[in-house]
């Protein structure tokens, strides 16, 4: 036994002291994946903004200013400022309660959240129409009241929600899981009242899981297609969104306006990702120490 | 001056399953008590009824003449410290400490001069801008006490304060703990199922199993005269014989004798600790020693009488000076033990046969 001992502990420190075992695959693996990368995401954006300047900054400018686009800008605004919230909302009370309280019901409320991302979104606006449509369930209802819903903001903002339920609930449930009930009841101990526990541990403490569901939330809210695309009844400066609008000039073969206008789109997504970086790195410390945490459990 | 806790008949059940049942226990003024029990013995579900994080189901509550249960966790004045500490982990080690100074609106200096205070206190000064995942283990119980200490709480409640600690650590924090106790004098509760924490920390300990206070005293009254067959039991290791007495006399169903009693006549168990097994080399012995362990300071000896096995234990020193080895023949002397009946209650004492003087100088000269 004695030694063996030696012979065991300089083949345990030398293991991960050798270096680049398989120098090919990995050179190979990293090349793959960066010519995918290249390929698929930052070839489509370049050829996005090139088309889009291809006549110019002043053509560019002036295709954005065109008062179809200026609709489409704010009905797509109008919507994720509807939507978003509407979800944070969601979110926040599903995963408190789904997390805190054990109730009949309450694996089918998960199943339910998840149900939004296994449906396709044009059933999902289909199903608006079906609802709320002069046909539909509560049609006669609504027209008798002289509200509006299909082929309009209303209509567009319930698609739109819909189908983006799942992100800031999905995000924050396995979070508020994880973390437990502990923190919640040391703040009663030290004399916090109900509404102080909320805004001083309970939301803070999911606060970088809120983050990311509201990015992602957003991003997809804004960028929402096929579910606002039956609804909206497709009206060029009335009720098209910003995505709407892409296809519409497309259409008509207004390639350089198409894809000015696809230019906001993508800048949003990159601004997502801006945003995100920088709060991450406003917040390393505290980020670096939830990770370092994570990895030692 | 210091708070007493005064518990009255408190029943808690979950359901179907009683976890407290009709538990009475009073907690003197700056006492440092130790509840000590397995795990589903209902200590911690006692201190989160005193704390307010859980409700009785019948029963009373007073600090002083103060109806406990009538009044909000924040009223109570009660410092808890959770068992995994439950820092606030968006929050930085100061800000732990200031949050209940902040609940209460404390001036913004008062707050900053306290938390420097306990900051000081726990010797932790230099991490006030940490967060919780960036200190140890028994760095983080510190902030857990010190955020438990801000309020100037008049009883102050710990749940397993060492539980997850690796044992250099404990021990350190164990004696800065009970000086801590001894300087501001709070009346402390704290829970535990390690034995020697709670003697070695505690004033009184309060044996707790299923729902109920089996017994409470000092560590050495309890050590000495435990009230039952789960309290010696659960006090560390010992050897169970069944006993018949006879006027006196406690003969093992085994077939040796145990020793001398005043309990009366009829069936009882004896339970002997392993030093209270003297053993001496003789060749007309009735035992053998089976085997010879050593756990560093102290060495075990495991006996047998014909198929009886026992357990005897001495310092390691006087193991080489007996000149014990395996399979040699012994006399074997019970000094100590304690006999409980049927029901496993009414303890008495068991003593030697023989005066153990003797039994020494034998030992030693042999």
């Amino acid at each position: 036994m004695a030694v063996n001992t030696p012979a065991i502990e300089t083949y345990l420190v030398n293991t991960p002291v050798r270096e680049k075992p398989f120098p090919f695959a990995k050179l190979a693996l990293i090349t793959v994946a960066m010519l995918f990368m290249a390929l698929f995401l930052l070839l489509p954006l370049i050829v996005v903004f090139s088309e889009a300047l291809s006549a110019g900054l002043g053509e560019y400018l002036s295709a954005l200013a065109d008062p179809g686009v200026l609709s489409a800008i704010w009905m797509t605004v109008a919507i994720a400022a509807v939507a978003v919230p509407a979800n944070v909302l969601f979110g926040i009370i599903a995963s408190w309660c789904i997390a805190r309280f054990k109730f009949t019901g309450r694996e089918f409320l998960i199943t339910l959240i998840d149900l939004p991302f296994s449906i396709s979104p044009v059933v999902a606006g289909l199903l608006q129409v079906l609802l709320f449509g002069t046909t539909g369930l509560f049609g006669p209802w609504l027209s008798d009241h002289n509200i509006q819903i299909i082929f309009a903001l209303p209509g567009m903002i319930l698609a739109t929600t819909f189908v983006t339920f799942p992100f800031v609930a999905r995000e924050l449930i396995p979070l508020a899981q994880e973390q437990g009930n502990d923190e919640e009841e040391a703040a009663v101990t030290l004399g916090a009242s109900g509404l102080q526990i909320f805004w001083r541990v309970s939301l803070p403490k999911l606060r970088w899981g809120l983050l990311y569901g509201v990015l992602l939330c957003n991003a997809r809210a804004m960028g929402e297609f096929g579910a606002v695309s039956v609804v909206s009844g497709k009206v060029f400066g009335y009720t098209d969104t910003l995505s709407l609008a892409v296809e519409s000039l497309y259409d008509s073969y207004e390639i350089q306006a198409a894809f000015a206008t696809a230019s906001l789109l993508a800048m949003l997504a990159l601004v997502t990702l801006v945003l995100k970086a920088a709060l991450e790195w406003a917040h390393r410390d505290e980020l670096h120490a939830l990770k370092r945490k994570k990895a030692a459990t | 001056m210091s708070t007493t806790i005064e518990i009255k008949n408190i029943t808690r059940s979950f359901g179907r399953h009683t976890v407290l049942n009709d538990v009475n226990l009073a907690v003197q003024p700056g006492e440092l008590l130790a509840l000590l029990g397995p795990s589903g013995s209902g200590k911690t579900t006692l201190l989160r009824l005193i704390a307010g994080l859980d409700f009785p189901d019948t029963g009373i509550i007073k600090f002083d003449k103060d109806d406990a249960l009538g009044r909000k966790p924040k009223e109570r004045g009660v410092g808890f410290v959770f068992q995994h500490y439950a820092l606030f982990r968006h929050m930085t080690v100061f800000e732990n400490i200031a949050f209940a100074l902040r609940i209460r609106r404390a001036p913004k200096a008062e707050v900053t001069e306290r938390v420097n205070a306990l900051l000081k206190l726990i010797q932790l000064e230099t991490l006030a801008s940490r967060y919780p995942a960036q200190l140890s283990g028994g760095q983080r119980q510190r902030v857990a006490l010190a955020r438990a200490l801000a309020i100037q709480p008049r009883v102050l409640l710990l749940d397993e304060p060492f539980g997850a600690l690796d044992a250099v650590v404990r021990r350190d924090l164990r004696r800065w703990l009970r000086q801590l106790h001894e300087e501001m004098n709070i009346t402390t509760l704290f829970v535990t199922h390690d034995q020697e924490e709670a003697f070695e920390l505690a004033d009184r300990v309060v044996i707790m199993n299923a729902g109920q206070i089996n017994q409470e005293g000092t560590p050495i009254d309890i050590y000495r005269e435990p009230a039952n067959v789960f309290v010696h039991e659960f006090l560390g290791e010992s050897n169970k014989f069944l006993a018949t007495i006879k006027s006196g006399l406690v003969q093992a169903a085994a077939g040796f004798p145990l020793g001398t009693t005043t309990a009366p006549d009829g069936q009882a168990t004896a339970y002997i600790r392993p030093h209270h097994i003297l053993l001496r080399p003789s060749l007309r012995g009735a035992w053998r020693v089976q085997r010879l362990t050593s756990t560093g300071a102290h060495a075990r000896v495991t006996i047998a009488h014909n198929e009886t096995q026992a357990e005897s234990a001495m310092p390691a020193d006087a193991l080489l000076e007996s000149g014990l080895t395996e399979g040699a023949p012994i006399d074997v002397t019970f000094t100590g033990g304690t006999l409980f009946d049927a029901q496993g209650k009414t303890p008495t004492k068991l003593t030697a046969l023989k005066p153990t003087l003797t039994q020494f100088t034998n030992l030693h000269s042999a």
